[in-house]
C-alpha cells in the first residue's frame, strides 16, 4: 500500500505519512525497506533456523538434498539414457547445474507462496510486504553456499583446474538471485488474486527446468532455436556456472555471452516490472487474500 | 498541540459474496468453469468499486461499509477509547490507521511512527527461543535492533520469563509466552500506539500489570488508541471516547459519555443484559450465562437505585452438564474503573458439590446505605471449582446508577462538599455521655 503513501517532514515536527485511496503505479519504496532492514535480517534468520529446527540432519540437508538429485540424474540420464554431456563426465556436468538450480527452484517456490503463506501476519501488522518474497531469496543462499561443497568435491575428484572464467562467479550469484526474485515478485502478487498460480506452480517449475540445459547439453538445441532458447533466464545461469567452473575440463565450456546477456536483461526487466506490479497489488493484499 | 492522527471522510468498503452465486450448486459449478472471464471480473471487483457504489447511491446488497465517512483528529498525548458492539467497524478502523489495509475513500495522516497491537505474539515462532522471539517481534512491531538491545533486560524482567529466555517458546506454558509477547509490546515507544483487546488475556495479576503499563504510556504523553469491550478499563485509561455503530462514528465525546452510550445501546437499559440465543451466551459446555439484571428490593429491574435501598445483582444461568461445582462471584467496579469489592456466592455447598442440570437464578444483595453515589459496573464470573477453570468472565455486563435523592450525605454540604471515597457505608456509630459533675478535672 505504499504507493499512495509518502513521508514528508514538516518544519521540526514528526514526519507525516499520508495514506489515501488512490492506486497509482510506482516502484517499491526502497527508503522504507531500508528502515526495516533489521526486520529483514531477523526474518531471514528465522527462516533459516525454523527450516532445520528439530531435525537431526540440520544444515547437512542442504548438501544431502541436491546430492541425491545429482546421483539420481547421473544414474538415469548419464548412465541409463546416456545423454550427451559436452564430453564431460555426467556427474561433473550435472553437479555444476543442479546446485544453482536447487537454489533457484527452492527460492522461487518459497517466494511465490510467501504472501499466501503469511496471510495471518499480513492482517495483523504492517511492514513493507516485499520483505515476504525477499526472505527466502536471502535465506536460501545459506543452503546454496553450503551446497557449494558438492561442486568443490567433484572439481577435486575430477582434478579440474580453475580458469580465469572464475571471475564470472560473483556476477552469476547476483544473476542467480535475480531469477527467483523476478518470478517471486510476479507470482506472489498474482497468487493473491488467482490461486491458480499455486496450482500451476509445479508445472511451471518443470517447464523452466526442461527448457534449460540442466539435464542435457545446450549444444543439443538447434542453432536456429537458440534465439528463443536464451530468453529463459535459467539458461544463462546454468551455462554461466558451467563455463566459470568447468572451463579447465573441456574447451567447449567457454563463456556464452548470448545467454548471459539476454538472461540478465530478461531477469532485470522482470524484477523491475515485478516490483511495480507487486507494489500495486500489496495494498489490496489483505482485502483479497 | 500538534496532531498525531487525522482522518478525513475515511470509508472502507468490502464486497461480500452476493447471494446469486450460491443459489444452486450446479449453477455455481457451471459458472465457475464456463465463465473464467466472469471469475476474473469477480476477483477484480473485490477491491474495485464503481463510482455509484462509492458515492453510496446504489445500496447493493453485496457491499459492506465497514467504515463510512469517519473523520476525527487526535492530538499528541491523547488517550482515546474506541467502543462499539461487534461489527461496528472498530477493528477496521484500527487496521486502516495502522496501514494494514488502505481506505477505499478518504484520506488519513499519521505523524510519526505507529505500532499496532492487534493480537498478542505477532511474529512469534514456537521454534525460536524467547530471546530470538523478542527480537523478531520487536522488529516486526517497528523497533530497530538497537532499540530492542537497549530495552532487552527490561523486557525480560517485565515478562518474568527469566532463566527460560534461551529456551524455545514451544516449551513455554501459554501464560509465559503471552507474558513475553506482551512485554515486548509494552516496551515499544511509538508516537502512536494502537491497542486492540490484548488486555483480555493472561491472569488477573498480569492484566493489572498490562493496564498499568498502558496507563503509564498515556501519562508519559504517548498517544494511545485503545479498542476494548472492557468498559471499566476504557473508562480508566482514556480521556476521550469514540462510539461507533455500523461503520459510522456516532459520538466523539468525553469517555464517560461514550461508555454510557455503549452501555445503553440498542435502546436497552444498561441494567439488564440477556442472551436469548444460547449459542452466543457466555460460557462453555458446562454452563451458560443467560441474563444479568440489576433489581431493586421488590425484585423488579432497576437502572437507578436510591442510596437508601438495597440493590440486587441477579444472574440467571443454565447448567448444561452434571458434575460441575459451579460457584459465581461478582465484582463491582466504579466509573473510574476501580475494582470496589468482590463477593462470592455465599451458598458454599456449590463449591464442593456439583450442581444439578437446570436453570438457576441467583441474586447477590448489596445492602442499603453502602455504595457511593455514581455509576457502577458489574463484572460477573463463574468458576468451575472442580476443574479450576473460569466458565465465563463478563466485564461490565451491567451498570447502574446510585443516587441520593433525599440528600442523606452530609446534610448541608457546606463543609467539604460530597462525601469522600468510593463507598459510603452507613456505619454504626456508638457514643458515651458523661455528666459534667462526674468529670474529674486534673
Amino acid at each position: 500500500m505504499s504507493d499512495e503513501s509518502h513521508v514528508s517532514h514538516e518544519s521540526g515536527e514528526l514526519p507525516v505519512t499520508v495514506v489515501d485511496s488512490t492506486r497509482s503505479w510506482g516502484f517499491v519504496d526502497l527508503g522504507e525497506l531500508s528502515h526495516y532492514r533489521d526486520l529483514m535480517y531477523f526474518m531471514v534468520w528465522r527462516a533459516i533456523k525454523v527450516a532445520y529446527a528439530q531435525s537431526i540432519g540440520g544444515l547437512a540437508w542442504a548438501v544431502v538434498q541436491p546430492a541425491i538429485q545429482i546421483l539420481v540424474f547421473t544414474l538415469v540420464f548419464g548412465g541409463l539414457v546416456g545423454l550427451e554431456s559436452d564430453g564431460l563426465p555426467y556427474l561433473l556436468f550435472s553437479t555444476a547445474a543442479i546446485v544453482p538450480w536447487t537454489y533457484m527452484s527452492g527460492a522461487m517456490a518459497a517466494a511465490s507462496g510467501s504472501l499466501i503463506g503469511n496471510a495471518a501476519m499480513l492482517g495483523k501488522v504492517y511492514f513493507p510486504r516485499v520483505i515476504f518474497p525477499l526472505t527466502p531469496i536471502l535465506s536460501m543462499m545459506v543452503n546454496f553456499v553450503i551446497s557449494l561443497v558438492l561442486i568443490v568435491a567433484v572439481l577435486l575428484y575430477y582434478k579440474v583446474t580453475p580458469t580465469v572464467n572464475m571471475w564470472l562467479l560473483p556476477v552469476l550469484i547476483i544473476y542467480m538471485m535475480m531469477v527467483p526474485l523476478a518470478f517471486g515478485l510476479w507470482l506472489s502478487s498474482l497468487a493473491i488474486r488467482y490461486r491458480d498460480v499455486g496450482i500451476i506452480m509445479g508445472y511451471f517449475m518443470r517447464m523452466l527446468m526442461y527448457t534449460a540445459p540442466i539435464l542435457y547439453a545446450s549444444n543439443e538445441v538447434p542453432e536456429d532455436m537458440r534465439w528463443w532458447y536464451v530468453l529463459n533466464p535459467i539458461v544463462g545461469v546454468i551455462e554461466g556456472y558451467r563455463s566459470a567452473l568447468l572451463g579447465g575440463a573441456s574447451p567447449d565450456m567457454f563463456i556464452r555471452w548470448d545467454s548471459l546477456i539476454s538472461g540478465l536483461i530478461v531477469s532485470f526487466v522482470l524484477v523491475v516490472t515485478g516490483a511495480v506490479y507487486f507494489r500495486r497489488m500489496e495494498r489490496v493484499v489483505v482485502d483479497v487474500i | 498541540m500538534s496532531k498525531a492522527l487525522s482522518l478525513e471522510n475515511v470509508s472502507k468498503l468490502y464486497r461480500i459474496g452476493s447471494s446469486e452465486d450460491l443459489q444452486t450448486d450446479a449453477g455455481a459449478f457451471q459458472k465457475f468453469f464456463l465463465k473464467p472471464m466472469a471469475n476474473l471480473r469477480k476477483y477484480r471487483s473485490l477491491y474495485n468499486f464503481s463510482a455509484a457504489e462509492l458515492a453510496g447511491e446504489t445500496e447493493s446488497k453485496d457491499i459492506l461499509w465497514a467504515l463510512r465517512d469517519v473523520s476525527f483528529d487526535i492530538e499528541q498525548g491523547d488517550v482515546i477509547g474506541v467502543v462499539g458492539a461487534n461489527g461496528a467497524g472498530k477493528s477496521t478502523l484500527l487496521k486502516v490507521v495502522s496501514r494494514i489495509t488502505p481506505p477505499t475513500k478518504g484520506r488519513l495522516r499519521v505523524w510519526g511512527r505507529v505500532s499496532c497491537l492487534l493480537e498478542v505474539g505477532t511474529g512469534f515462532h514456537a521454534e525460536l527461543t524467547g530471546r530470538e522471539n523478542i527480537y523478531m517481534s520487536g522488529t516486526i512491531l517497528g523497533m530497530r535492533k538497537r532499540e530492542v538491545d537497549a530495552k532487552f533486560d527490561e523486557i525480560v524482567e517485565f515478562s518474568g520469563v527469566g532463566k527460560f529466555i534461551d529456551t524455545p517458546v514451544k516449551r513455554y506454558s501459554s501464560g509465559m509466552s503471552v507474558r513475553l509477547a506482551f512485554a515486548v509490546m509494552a516496551h515499544l515507544e511509538p508516537d502512536l500506539l494502537i491497542v486492540d483487546e490484548v488486555l483480555a488475556v493472561g491472569d488477573a495479576e498480569f492484566q493489572r500489570k498490562c493496564l498499568n503499563q498502558m496507563g503509564e504510556a498515556g501519562k508519559q504523553g504517548r498517544t494511545v488508541m485503545f479498542v476494548s469491550h472492557n468498559m471499566s478499563a476504557v473508562a480508566r485509561l482514556c480521556r476521550r471516547g469514540l462510539y461507533m455503530e455500523k461503520g459510522r462514528l456516532i459520538q466523539d465525546a468525553p469517555i464517560s459519555d461514550v461508555v454510557y452510550t455503549y452501555m445503553t445501546r440498542g435502546g436497552n437499559s444498561a441494567a439488564e443484559r440477556e442472551w436469548p440465543d444460547i449459542e452466543e451466551a457466555p460460557g462453555d459446555d458446562s454452563a451458560r450465562l443467560r441474563s444479568v439484571k440489576i433489581v431493586n428490593e421488590k425484585g423488579a429491574p432497576a437502572g437507578t437505585i436510591d442510596i437508601g435501598h438495597a440493590v440486587g445483582v441477579q444472574m440467571t444461568f443454565d447448567v448444561l452438564e452434571p458434575g460441575h461445582n459451579l460457584s459465581p462471584y461478582i465484582t463491582l467496579v466504579s466509573d473510574a474503573g476501580l475494582d470496589l469489592f468482590s463477593s462470592a456466592d455465599s451458598n458454599k455447598q456449590f463449591e464442593s458439590t456439583p450442581r444439578e442440570v437446570g436453570r438457576y437464578t441467583t441474586t447477590a444483595w448489596i445492602p442499603a446505605e453502602f455504595l457511593a453515589e455514581g455509576a457502577h459496573y458489574v463484572r460477573v464470573v463463574m468458576r468451575a471449582m472442580n476443574r479450576q477453570q473460569l466458565v465465563f468472565r463478563e466485564p461490565d455486563v451491567v451498570a447502574f446508577n446510585v443516587t441520593d435523592e433525599r440528600n442523606t450525605g452530609f446534610g448541608h454540604s457546606w463543609w467539604e462538599g460530597k462525601p469522600k471515597g468510593v463507598v459510603r457505608p452507613n456505619l454504626n456509630w456508638t457514643y458515651e455521655y458523661t455528666d459534667p459533675s462526674m468529670v474529674i478535672e486534673g
